[in-house]
């Protein structure tokens, strides 16, 4: 028989399902009246589930295999057609009328959340220079994220600067931090770097919740101001819509910038220093300084995006930036695709937007969530997007440049 | 003539065990030398000193560039070795896999240009033009190893042979006086081997470098290098022309061993 070995394995699975589940969905203690109620039907129902999608899902993987030289020539043609401007320049425009539409027949709390996502992708973006390209694996991103939120909410408290005064500032003093932090922890490499960087960002979380008389501790900075539009009084609407709009300036400039950085001479030292340290240097890459510019300009978005936080809340506390927030920001680059920023920008609303488009199931939402991104990791496992390598077009003279044009510096 | 690379009484001592002992070595310009020895005599230890991996633990290493000036290498970092002209290949190769074989390339062209952050944002006239500049020179030094239509290609699915070129291309792109290449013939069948032997006679006549080989393909050795310096346990125990190494009686013994040591055993 064609699909006897599949079919084996799939009654072992179910057996197995069946064995497990048993506890939990088999026996019911009534203890009012003292019974054991046993739901074979839930047995049996299980047993069929797990046969038949156990099938399926070997159906599924030995078709991948047999097509698998297929299946990548149809990717690069992808990739290829998705990186021609016919092709791209019409979905951009499409998105582009769509965000602008959107804050005028979307709800208050549409609004909300959209610009939330939108802060999440520039942190993704930001992070992304940081692990993406360079390869520095920094699990505590969230301190920058803090170190621009309190920038605002502090020297606003204190000096009574404005939102675009410190929006600039706040970006500049979190690339100082991002400096500070990459110093001490140059010579380190993968999980020796991701555990300082860890340290670093609960050292500076810590220090915000106890330090009483500088950031006001646990109870955190409230009535911090939203930005300001020429002088003029919003409504709450209205500022939730022009907070809106402002993101999604920042997130254009954002790509606008990174995209840059990533095709230039920096970018490809930061993408060679993650292929090979030592070969990296041997082509004359200063190491100090990739590693500290990756640093400093994954920080300034991180910077950026928390004075955003703290003008859209308009409150801010330590609670906000736990551990969680970075591990949040790390799945985005991961799922999204390391190094890329298309991917990273879907991962990002995708991240945010879904739990809160989930809230419909209840109690189910995370488990749900939790799926899909399982789900995500098993089908795409080097995220939504892989980035392609990219073409140049380069000048092919008739004759050919005779390698003896080459003169010295 | 003054030689361009010098080694001067050269010293790398890891804790108590010395891979290196006073070792001297020199390069003309344009010459090109070989460096031999068994395994474990000291050949990669010595390449990582000359550009920057270890610092040694004494001695000299000299740059004589043409102008006359004389530049210490001691201690440098290895991208400042690599920006006054030394570059190398590994014996391991070490691509960046996940680039395409022209960013390979590119990527050499690092000390060779100058554009930094807001030059990346704003991309001036002069970024533009220096960017043209890299990926025209990096296509120029494919073509003349013969890549030139795998450029778009990864640099990890290229096969054996074209990694270790792309590996000299990518070296040559920092534009070096001197090269300094660890086995190019490592893993290569005859075919390649002698094809090897062309292109780096044709790359050192067209750039005008001088190359330090290490080889453990005599037949190579004995064609390529004017000059060949023999290391055993980290000592140089011969130096001279390819017939005078032959013919040497230390290193017939470093290589083949002693005939008493044979009947000890």
């Amino acid at each position: 028989m064609k699909y006897f070995p599949e079919l084996k394995k799939s009654f072992v699975i179910a057996l197995w399902f069946m064995l497990l589940t048993f506890p939990i969905l088999v026996i019911r203690v009534n203890t009012i009246e003292n019974i054991v109620v046993w739901r074979w039907i839930n047995l049996a129902l299980i047993g069929i589930a797990a046969f038949v999608l156990s099938f399926l899902w070997q159906l599924y993987l030995k078709h991948k295999t047999a097509a698998a030289p297929d299946a990548a020539a149809h990717q690069s043609a992808l990739v290829r057609r998705m990186s021609d401007p016919k092709f791209y320049r019409p979905f951009l425009l499409l998105i582009g009328i769509l965000a602008l539409v959107f804050p005028f027949v979307a709800s208050h709390y549409q609004i909300n959340i959209m610009t939330t996502a939108l802060i999440y992708v520039m942190l993704g973006l930001g992070l992304n220079i940081e692990v993406g390209l360079a390869g520095l694996l920094d699990l505590g991103y969230v301190a920058f994220y803090a170190v621009g939120a309190y920038s605002y909410a502090l020297l606003n408290y204190h000096f009574g600067l404005g939102f675009w005064t410190l929006l600039p500032a706040g970006a500049l003093i979190a690339a100082f931090f991002g400096l500070l932090v990459g110093f001490p922890v140059l010579r380190l490499r993968g999980d020796y770097l991701a555990i300082v960087t860890l340290a670093f960002a609960e050292i500076l979380r810590l220090v915000l919740e106890n330090w009483n008389a500088f950031s006001f501790g646990p109870s955190g900075i409230s009535n911090i101001p939203r930005p300001g539009f020429f002088g003029i009084d919003l409504t709450l609407e209205q500022s939730a819509v022009y907070m809106y709009f402002l993101l999604v300036a920042l997130c254009v400039l954002t790509v606008f910038v990174i995209h840059r950085l990533q095709h230039s001479r920096i970018g490809r030292a930061w993408v060679a220093l993650r292929e090979d340290e030592l070969a990296c240097q041997a082509m004359g890459v200063d190491k100090t300084r990739a590693k500290l510019t990756a640093f400093a300009l994954g920080a300034t978005w991180a910077g950026m995006a928390g004075v955003l936080f703290a003008a859209k809340t308009t409150f801010i506390n330590p609670a906000s930036f736990t551990f969680l927030e970075s591990a949040m920001i790390l799945a985005i680059v991961v799922l999204g695709g390391m190094g890329s920023i298309v991917g990273v920008i879907i991962a990002a609303l995708a991240i945010i937007l879904l739990p809160e488009y989930l809230r419909v199931l209840g109690d189910y939402r995370m488990i749900l969530f939790g799926a899909a991104l399982i789900l995500m990791m098993i089908f795409r496992p080097r995220g939504l997007v892989t980035p392609a390598g990219k073409t140049y077009e380069f000048r092919c003279a008739d004759p050919p440049p005779a390698p003896e044009e080459k003169g010295r510096p | 003539m003054k030689p361009l690379l010098e080694v001067k009484n050269l010293t790398m001592a890891f804790g108590g065990i010395k891979a290196l002992d006073g070792v001297h070595l020199h390069i003309a310009p344009g010459q090109i030398a070989a460096l031999i020895g068994p395994n474990g005599a000291g050949k990669t230890t010595l390449f990582n000193c000359l550009t920057g991996i270890y610092t040694p633990t004494s001695g000299d290493i000299l740059l004589n560039a043409p102008g006359g000036k004389t530049r210490r290498l001691n201690g440098l970092k290895i991208n400042a070795i690599t920006a006054l002209g030394v570059a190398r290949t590994f014996q391991n190769i070490r691509l960046f896999g996940g680039m395409t074989v022209l960013e390979n390339v590119m990527i050499g062209r690092h000390p060779r240009s100058s554009s930094g952050i807001l030059g990346a944002i704003f991309r001036p006239p002069a970024t533009r033009r220096e960017e043209r500049d890299i990926v025209d020179k990096s296509y120029a030094l494919l073509e003349s190893i013969g890549l030139g239509d795998s450029a778009n290609e990864l640099a990890s699915n290229l096969p054996y042979g074209a990694q270790r070129r792309l590996e000299i291309a990518r070296a040559l792109a920092t534009e070096p006086r001197v090269l300094l290449l660890d086995e190019p013939a490592a893993g290569m069948n005859p075919q390649e081997t002698n094809e090897l032997e062309g292109l780096l006679t044709r790359l050192q006549a067209a750039h005008e470098l001088s190359i330090l080989l290490i080889e453990h393909d005599m037949k190579l050795v004995m064609n390529l290098a004017e000059n060949i310096f023999v290391l055993d346990y980290g000592e140089e125990i011969a130096r001279g022309a390819p017939q005078e190494i032959r013919n040497n009686p230390a290193v017939i013994k470093a290589y083949l061993g002693e005939e008493d040591d044979a009947e000890a055993q």
